[in-house]
């Protein structure tokens, strides 16, 4: 195991959305301050900083964590995944395009997070009911929309895709 | 064809959904900024004896420690809207008040080091008793909060309007309730935030927010901060994490931040953080009110009685009292009741000032009068939705004036209501609950009707002082708004307006708003709303509070548009040989009506008058932009009598809803809710919908989970998220919403506001259908599973200590 100088800044080099990037962090330095402050990656929200309101939500290695509960030394050579990535050349992803159509977002401020736990969370759950959409949004805070678009959303977006698959 | 009315998708969402925002935090910032932390006071009232910076200095890359002898040597006290010798200084000067207090600051070259230099700061307290009660704060033995003012009423007034001695002496039944409104806190997922810059040479300060107004608040913090208006320049970003209401509240760490940045030599950058947030800055106020009724056998009202006890914190803070008085003019809701009777006071407690939060003073009202509603039913044995409907204002009424002075604007309460009972099937539910309360089971029916006041009055406030004193002050009235529709030369159409928007899609409306009047799609109008107080029309009224956007400043936009059009109408009729009055506009062509085959391009038209001034008719003017101004001319001060009209528009709500108690754990269910509004004109009925259904949830926090929760000795006890509960996506049904639209002839273009009346009708509403299903008399927020099961079960004992 790597031993970290605790006055020391430490080189953290990862994979974010597909792309090598790399900056210092001193060992207590939130995976969230990290990317927003240090790599630039600023679509990844700070709303509690105890790991309460989900709006830092990132995927590490592909499992949704909560970036404010993470160090920065922790992500050293993985692979994290934010907002910025799911879009391509532009172009809204469907759930995204979802979230637009059926106003699950206002402020925009907590969206983030949702996207990217919803992104985790349907690759495992493709057929998922009301109820299931809404206990995983409960891991998120959000103050704007009362939560029916977002479900709206979700729900819209797992059928989609079940019908591009195909039976 | 014109989308306004239909509910178009946002033009704000792709940006924020592809993590593309740009919201305080993400703002660049010059080289060399420092960063900010608070140090607060651990004690909820006590003596600064002294504070040693010296340690905290010492470490590497701190810049600047800020104290409250550098606020004493640049800035002045806040003012304070009642005549009171308060002092409440952006930082703590010899005393501390409410736990939180802002006590030093340090920049720092980061954030981390700041906080480290924060726990190096040494300071000496003599703490003293706090009261955090507002009947206890009033009390011979309870301690002072500001020696000067020596004594914790700071405000007490009496209204009387129409005869409300005879209306009781001559009433059938009287009937009363008293109730305690928490407080709480509609808490943004993101905290407050600034960067704040100071220019020596100038002596002037710039700091950039998300602060969303009033700007009456503008001459507050530049007058703090000793300079003229335009020598403190206050800049908007471009996206906000949300407010309703809550970011006013960093209007005082702008002024500290400002300070911090003139000491330190540099910009400085403050974001707060949850914590801060919780325990700091701001509250909705906590309200006792006893609320009495003069009434006839019918169940109908003569008379109302209000004792109002407002708990505005620790200090007043602008533009406080006004959560008290925002209602004032209509504090008989959507009631014809002739007569009333109010007594007011504020008083101060050692708890975190109180300052704007979704349906600002709406929560507190009518949590007092619609369980008084329901209290009145129970009481005379009638059914509580047939004492609403006898009091309601009746269509041939309207406007109509209202006992304290509101201008009730238009609509159809009686029929809004029926249709709202009859489309969400109250009848059923009705059933509903009789088949649960034959197998034995807790259910409850509740109902809320109100008014909504949207687009204040910026001459309410002055309704805390008396006539004499007003007469003395100057009149205050009006909600001036201000837009702007610029053409540029290629003909491509921006909007501007004093909106400063913080969520709600304000972008997407004014671009249906303006491309509706020029015949232009909203993909074809630019809409930018950073608002610069150096650069941009503004009146006190501007910022996005008092839900007066779609009234009013949609309105603004409606206007500068319309001239827009009439002086390109007036172009395009020499060319096209019609009359300016028969020019149309549709799908980016101009054409004469009746020949819209002979059209001409829109941007070749608007082109015209910044390449060929020359060849315009006579008296059209070169260039095109148009500042629209609006104010409603019926918003006028006080009258002598005290009648106020504090609002331009009043929307009609109509809640009912059928909850179930768990008598074993006193949880209790949402079973149905329905919510019938009646706005004025929806100018996109998705976002009005997304604005009703973020209130309701809201409304369900503040109803069941939500409370800046005190210890007896002062100390704050709800100061994280996993303390403060929100109610996340299991807690928050969907309501069914239903419209009955009558467009207002008080605003521009019909418009009512729509943000916060869930916010005034839900908790009540639920409060009403628990007090039903449980047949408590009375009964307060929020409905804590434990204190509702102290209601079916009696209060627990206390554990013996071992």
């Amino acid at each position: 195991m790597k031993r970290l100088d605790r006055e020391s800044r430490h080189r953290v080099a990862l994979t974010l959305n597909g792309r090598e990037a790399n900056g210092w962090a001193e060992p207590r330095m939130l995976l969230s301050d990290f990317l927003r402050h240090e790599l630039g990656a600023t679509g990844t929200h700070v709303g509690c900083e105890h790991g309460v309101c989900g709006a830092c939500t990132v995927r590490l290695d592909g499992a949704p964590v909560r970036a404010c509960l993470t160090l920065a030394v922790q992500a050293d050579g993985r692979r994290v995944d934010t907002v910025e990535g799911l879009a391509s050349n532009g172009e809204l992803n469907d759930l995204q395009k979802a979230f637009r159509r059926h106003h699950a977002l206002q402020c925009g401020f907590c969206t983030a997070g949702i996207l990217m736990s919803l992104d985790a969370w349907l690759e495992s759950n493709p057929a998922p009911d009301e109820g299931e959409v809404r206990a995983l949004l409960s891991g998120h805070l959000c103050r704007c929309t009362g939560y029916t678009g977002i479900v709206a959303a979700a729900l819209d977006a797992a059928e989609a895709r079940r019908r591009e698959d195909g039976p | 064809m014109s989308t306004l009315g239909t509910a178009i998708e946002r033009v704000e969402d792709a940006a924020l959904l592809m993590g593309r925002g740009r919201y305080i935090d993400d703002m660049p910032v010059a080289p060399g900024t420092g960063h900010a932390a608070i140090l607060r006071s651990p004690h909820p009232h006590a003596r600064l004896l002294s504070i040693d910076t010296e340690a905290a200095l010492a470490l590497p890359g701190v810049h600047a420690v800020v104290t409250g002898e550098d606020a004493r040597a640049w800035s002045t006290p806040f003012i304070v809207s009642v005549r009171q010798p308060m002092e409440h200084w952006c930082i703590a000067i010899d005393r501390v008040r409410y736990a939180g207090e802002p006590v030093a600051i340090v920049v720092a070259e980061d954030r981390y080091r700041a906080e480290d230099a924060l726990a190096l700061i040494d300071v000496r307290y003599e703490p003293l008793d706090a009261v955090v009660d507002p009947e206890a704060t009033l009390g011979a033995d309870a301690p002072v909060l500001h020696e000067k003012v020596g004594s914790n009423l700071v405000s007490e007034r009496s209204f009387r309007y129409g005869e409300p001695e005879a209306a009781f002496e001559a009433a059938a039944h009287t009937v009363t309730t008293t109730v305690r409104y928490p407080r709480n806190s509609c808490t943004p997922i993101e905290c407050l935030g600034l960067i704040a810059a100071y220019d020596p040479g100038e002596d002037a300060y710039d700091v950039l927010s998300h602060f969303q107004g009033p700007l009456t608040l503008h001459p507050v913090m530049a007058r703090a901060l000793k300079v003229p208006g335009p020598r403190f320049r206050l800049r908007s970003v471009p996206d906000s994490g949300g407010s309703f209401g809550i970011k006013q509240a960093v209007f005082p760490l702008i002024v500290a931040m400002a300070l911090a940045a003139r000491k330190a030599a540099r910009p400085v950058k403050w974001i707060e953080d949850r914590l801060e947030h919780l325990l700091a800055a701001t509250s909705a106020t906590n309200r006792m009110t006893r609320i009495e009724a003069a009434v006839e056998a019918d169940g109908r009202i003569a008379s109302l009685r209000l004792d109002q006890l407002e708990d505005c914190g620790a200090y007043l803070r602008a533009p406080e009292p006004a959560t008290l008085y925002r209602n004032h003019g209509n504090l008989t809701g959507p009631y014809c009741i002739p007569h009333l009777a109010v007594n007011n006071r504020v008083v101060v407690t050692n708890k975190t000032p109180t300052g704007l939060n979704r349906g600002f003073g709406g929560p507190q009202l009518y949590y007092a009068l619609e369980r008084l509603m329901q209290r009145v039913a129970v009481t005379l044995g009638l059914d509580p939705l047939d004492v609403i409907k006898r009091n309601l204002v009746p269509a041939d009424a309207m406007p109509y004036r209202a006992a304290a002075g509101a201008v009730l604007d238009a609509g159809d309460f009686p029929a809004t209501l029926d249709h709202g009972a009859r489309e969400g099937a109250l009848d059923a539910l009705r059933v509903r609950r009789d088949a649960a309360r034959a197998e034995g089971r807790l259910y409850g029916i509740g109902f809320a009707a109100a008014v909504e006041s949207s687009v204040s009055n910026m001459g309410y406030i002055t309704t805390v002082l008396s006539a004499e004193e007003r007469r003395k002050a100057g009149p205050k009235d009006g909600a001036v708004s201000h837009a702007t529709v610029a053409v540029d030369p290629l003909g491509a159409v921006t909007v501007t307006a004093d909106s400063i928007p913080q969520g709600q899609g304000h972008r997407t409306v004014l671009a249906q708003v303006v491309g509706d009047a020029l015949g232009l799609a909203p993909a074809q109008v630019t809409v930018a709303l950073e608002h610069d107080t150096q650069r941009d029309p503004w009146s006190i009224a501007a910022g996005n509070y008092s839900s007066r956007f779609s009234g009013a400043v949609a309105g603004a936009a409606h206007l500068a548009a319309v001239r827009v059009r009439e002086r390109l109408a007036r172009i395009a009729s020499q060319q096209l040989n019609a009359r300016p009055e028969d020019v149309r506009f549709e799908q980016g062509r101009i054409f004469a009506a009746g020949n819209p085959g002979n059209d001409l391009d829109f941007r070749r038209v608007a082109s015209l008058v910044h390449w060929s001034p020359g060849s315009l008719p006579d008296g059209v003017p070169p260039a095109l932009r148009e500042t629209a101004r609006w104010t409603p001319p019926q918003l006028t001060p006080p009258d002598d009598d005290d009648r106020i009209n504090n609002s331009a528009a009043y929307s009609f709500i109509f809640d009912f809803c059928g909850v179930e108690v768990d008598r074993a754990t006193g949880a209790v269910a949402i079973d149905r809710y329905v919510t019938t509004h009646d706005t004025g004109r929806r100018l996109n009925p998705a976002l009005v919908d997304g604005q009703i259904r973020g209130a309701f949830a809201h409304a369900v926090g503040a109803a069941f989970y939500e409370e800046l929760a005190y210890s007896e000795d002062g100390s704050f006890l709800s100061g994280t998220l996993a303390d403060y509960l929100v109610p996340t996506a299991c807690e928050v049904p969907d309501p069914q919403i239903l419209h009955r639209d009558i467009p207002t002839p008080a605003t521009p273009l019909g418009a009512k506001g729509v943000g916060e009346g869930n916010c005034m009708t839900t908790p009540v509403c639920l409060a009403n259908a628990a007090a039903d299903a449980l047949g408590v008399e009375s009964l307060d927020l929020p409905l804590t599973p434990a204190r509702i099961g102290d209601l079916i079960h009696g209060p627990e004992s206390t554990p013996p200590r071992p």
